[in-house]
């Protein structure tokens, strides 16, 4: 199961045993079977490890990397349940309630399982129990065969409740060896002795209390697949499913008076390989022209393309969440058309290029100039404010490029606080004829008193060539600063 | 010989309806309300095309967007202006406020910040293709290699294709070939001061480079109007102007036989 395996040039017949470093020292971490039958034992130190066995090959552990190998062997489990949990470093946990039947009993399924993951997986143990911590414990620690479940789990080591190193220690010392002499014993003595944590555990094993697993991603509000004999080798003709699918989820959310905001197509690749597509608009929807067209525009738009390669055994689309959605209703003059269509198109270039890259222009109550606009991404605005029309008559006060921050410039001035006479910018001189000022903003004081700022004193001005410019003197002369820098903060029409 | 010719014909006909297909959009031109710059056009600006706009200097940056944003506000629809984040890095911010005095409500635009030319070019081919839009403001810094004669001229198909009036504003750049229906540039110009030497309404110096089928050529100086969305003379006060020969509604002449004479508010 470890993916440093796979990578690693190691010669074929030596034993072979990962290392991490613990508390200073290198201590093996994970054997291959060769290294087991010559005696090694994970946790022993490098040293000895090397002592015994100099022809030992080492790779640095990388649990990071084995976490995202069984993520990706979760991923091919999602086929058989909704609900699969990660069980750390090396187990996966698959709900199965009501999923067997699907699969032709527990035994088929199981069987369906170790089918598919067999190229993936070295070397792989199973066990099927009433409670999920009991097959966890049945498929780590079981080695001999039992009669039932219950007396399977009676057998099992004390190990197998997974419980800190000292107090494993300390029921062994009193001659508890496996968890049929637990359960033997009355509860209240043995969490006064070894703490609550071990009779939880053994509660939850034995199924005395109900602890379930947590999935990986909560079960969807939605889910339509379809499974295929013969693998789907065509990206298109797998758009064509999906594009089934995308109505019969239409239609569902339709009878529910809902709609959804996210869909994910997962395609299930019939050597295991997973690939997720996800989409999202900005209202709710269920119109399955919308959801196809959105799905195609992300396909071709993917920047890993999915690669069919001998064909798809599994199609999936699930909605995770749906929000009310009454039936439409349109207004006169086609307004509820417009906006549909507006949204549609925002959703399909979001989708294309990315959530963040198309924004919208949303207005702040704030005299701050830079932040009085926010451009949010549009998929989040359904719906803009109209912004507050300017007064008749007035020349625009408010430049159109807004430099944030503002450019540093060198003004000279007649006198220290009046207007500015002429300005150099990006090595340019800019004589000014005309200017109005000055507009002054003062900093925000009602926030963190003593260090809100300066006061701003803007000046609308023009140079000879006929360029207008936003500019402000940072601070009062005298009052504030001696001696107040310039900026440029805006370029006018 | 009767019978040989009527297939040529056909097949003429064909090809041409391939090369050109037929727009589907209102194609009454845009009134820009400056009766020169407008008989010059033979009417106004064509919707459904592709216009160009250039600042030869890069200093004039916010004077061009100034002008597109109010070209863009006199047209009609929504409007998805299409930039670099670099150009939005270096020289500024799109700014709300700024667009709401110039005759642009940010209510109608929805701005695209995409990472290079490249994808600034392809995400303008989606963009171009939607006839939900009005119009497409693509804004390119400098000289971008991918933007050749084909680039320009697939735009110019898109436009045609969906009615979409397609504005690509060059900054910084020198005009080259294309397959624009119009090219301007845009400078900046003195304005008509206002009360106490104040600099007034936006003002530019507009030359018509070329344009398709008509004869180019004509520098106007033309300032902007907010309150009637629309250009005028120099320096020509609206009182001052007989009342026949501008037209006072914010659609112009050409558009009053258009389908809709209303216009949506707020």
């Amino acid at each position: 199961m470890r993916e440093a395996s796979s990578r690693c040039a190691v010669p074929d017949d030596a034993p072979f045993a990962l290392v991490e470093k613990v508390r200073g020292a290198m201590r093996l971490a994970a054997l291959d079977p060769r290294a087991h039958a010559l005696g090694l034992t994970p946790g022993l130190a490098l040293a000895d490890a090397r002592a015994r066995i100099p022809e030992l090959a080492v790779f640095d552990a990388d649990p990071q990397a084995d976490l995202r190998w069984l993520e990706r062997i979760a991923d091919r489990g999602d086929r058989f349940t909704p609900m699969v949990a990660l069980d750390p470093p090396d187990g996966l946990t698959f709900d199965i309630t009501g999923c067997t039947h699907l699969f032709g009993g527990e035994r088929q399924l199981v069987r369906d399982v170790e089918q598919h993951m067999r190229p993936w997986v070295s070397h792989m143990r199973h066990a099927c129990a009433d409670t999920a911590l009991g097959a966890q414990a049945l498929a780590r620690f079981q080695t001999v065969p039992a009669p039932s479940e219950a007396e399977a789990l009676r057998r099992l080591p004390i190990a197998a409740l997974r419980l800190e190193s000292e107090t494993e220690i300390a029921l062994r010392r009193a001659g508890l060896k496996t968890i049929g002499d637990l359960a033997a014993r009355p509860v209240a003595p043995l969490a006064a002795r070894f703490g609550a944590e071990a009779v939880d555990t053994l509660a939850a094993i034995l199924g005395r209390t109900d602890r379930r697993i947590t999935p990986r991603r909560p079960p969807p509000a939605l889910l339509f697949e379809r499974r295929f004999a013969d693998p789907v080798t065509q990206t298109e003709h797998a758009l064509g499913i999906i594009g089934e699918l995308a109505q019969q989820a239409a239609a569902a959310l339709e009878e529910r008076r809902k709609g959804g905001r996210h869909f994910t197509a997962r395609l299930f690749r019939t050597d295991g390989r997973v690939y997720d597509i996800a989409i999202e608009c900005g209202l709710p929807v269920r119109d399955a022209d919308l959801l196809i067209r959105l799905f195609r525009e992300r396909m071709s738009a993917l920047a890993d393309p999915v690669d069919p390669g001998f064909g798809f055994d599994m199609i999936r689309l699930s909605v995770p969440h749906t929000e009310p959605l009454g039936a439409t209703q349109l207004e006169l003059e086609g307004g509820a058309i417009h906006e549909e269509a507006m949204a549609a198109l925002i959703d399909r270039l979001s989708t294309r290029l990315g959530r963040g890259r198309i924004r919208r222009l949303v207005w702040q109550d704030t005299h701050i100039p830079e932040q009085g606009v926010l451009a949010l991404p549009a998929i989040d605005v359904p719906a803009p404010e109209p912004w507050i029309a300017p007064e008749p008559g007035q020349p625009p006060l408010r430049p159109i490029h807004l430099f944030d921050p503002p450019q540093p410039i060198h003004v000279m001035a007649e006198v220290p606080d009046g207007p500015p006479r002429r300005f150099r910018w990006r090595r340019a001189q800019h004589d000014i004829i005309r200017f109005e000022g000055p507009e002054r903003i003062a900093a925000q004081w009602w926030r963190q008193p003593g260090k809100q700022g300066l006061t701003r004193d803007y000046y609308r001005v023009e140079d000879a060539r006929g360029r207008r410019f936003w500019l402000f003197r940072h601070g009062l002369y005298d009052r504030e600063k001696p001696d107040p820098r310039w900026y440029i903060h805006g370029l006018f029409a | 010989m009767h019978e040989s010719r009527r297939p040529v014909s056909f097949l003429k006909h064909k090809i041409a309806r391939l090369e050109r297909p037929r727009p589907s959009g209102i194609c009454a031109p845009a009134s820009l309300g400056h009766d020169a710059i407008d008989s010059a056009l033979g009417g106004g600006l064509a919707r459904g095309h592709v216009h160009e706009v250039f600042a030869i200097e890069s200093a004039d940056a916010g004077s061009a967007s100034g002008f597109v944003a109010a070209l863009a506000g006199r047209l009609k629809g929504n409007i998805v202006w299409l930039r670099e984040e670099a150009a939005q890095r270096h020289e500024g911010v799109l700014h709300g406020a700024g667009l709401v005095e110039a005759g642009l409500d940010p209510a109608r635009l929805i701005l695209g910040v995409l990472s290079d030319p490249l994808s600034v070019l392809q995400a303008a081919g989606d963009v171009v293709r939607c006839p939900e839009i009005g119009v497409a403001v693509i804004e390119l810094w400098r000289q971008p290699r991918l933007l050749d004669l084909t680039a320009s001229r697939r735009l110019a198909l898109a436009a045609e294709t969906s009615g979409v009036t397609a504005i690509l504003l060059r900054i910084a750049a020198q005009p080259a070939p294309s397959a624009a229906q119009t090219r301007w540039r845009v400078a900046a110009a003195a304005s008509t001061p206002l009360e106490a030497n104040a600099p007034g309404h936006p003002a530019w110096e507009v030359e018509l480079l070329r344009q398709r089928g008509r004869p180019a050529g004509g520098i106007w100086h033309v300032e902007w109007d907010r309150d009637r969305t629309m250009f005028r003379g120099d320096g020509a006060r609206p009182a001052a102007l007989p009342g026949a020969v501008v037209p006072f509604s914010a659609n112009g002449p050409a558009d009053a036989g258009s389908v809709v004479p209303l216009r949506r508010t707020g």
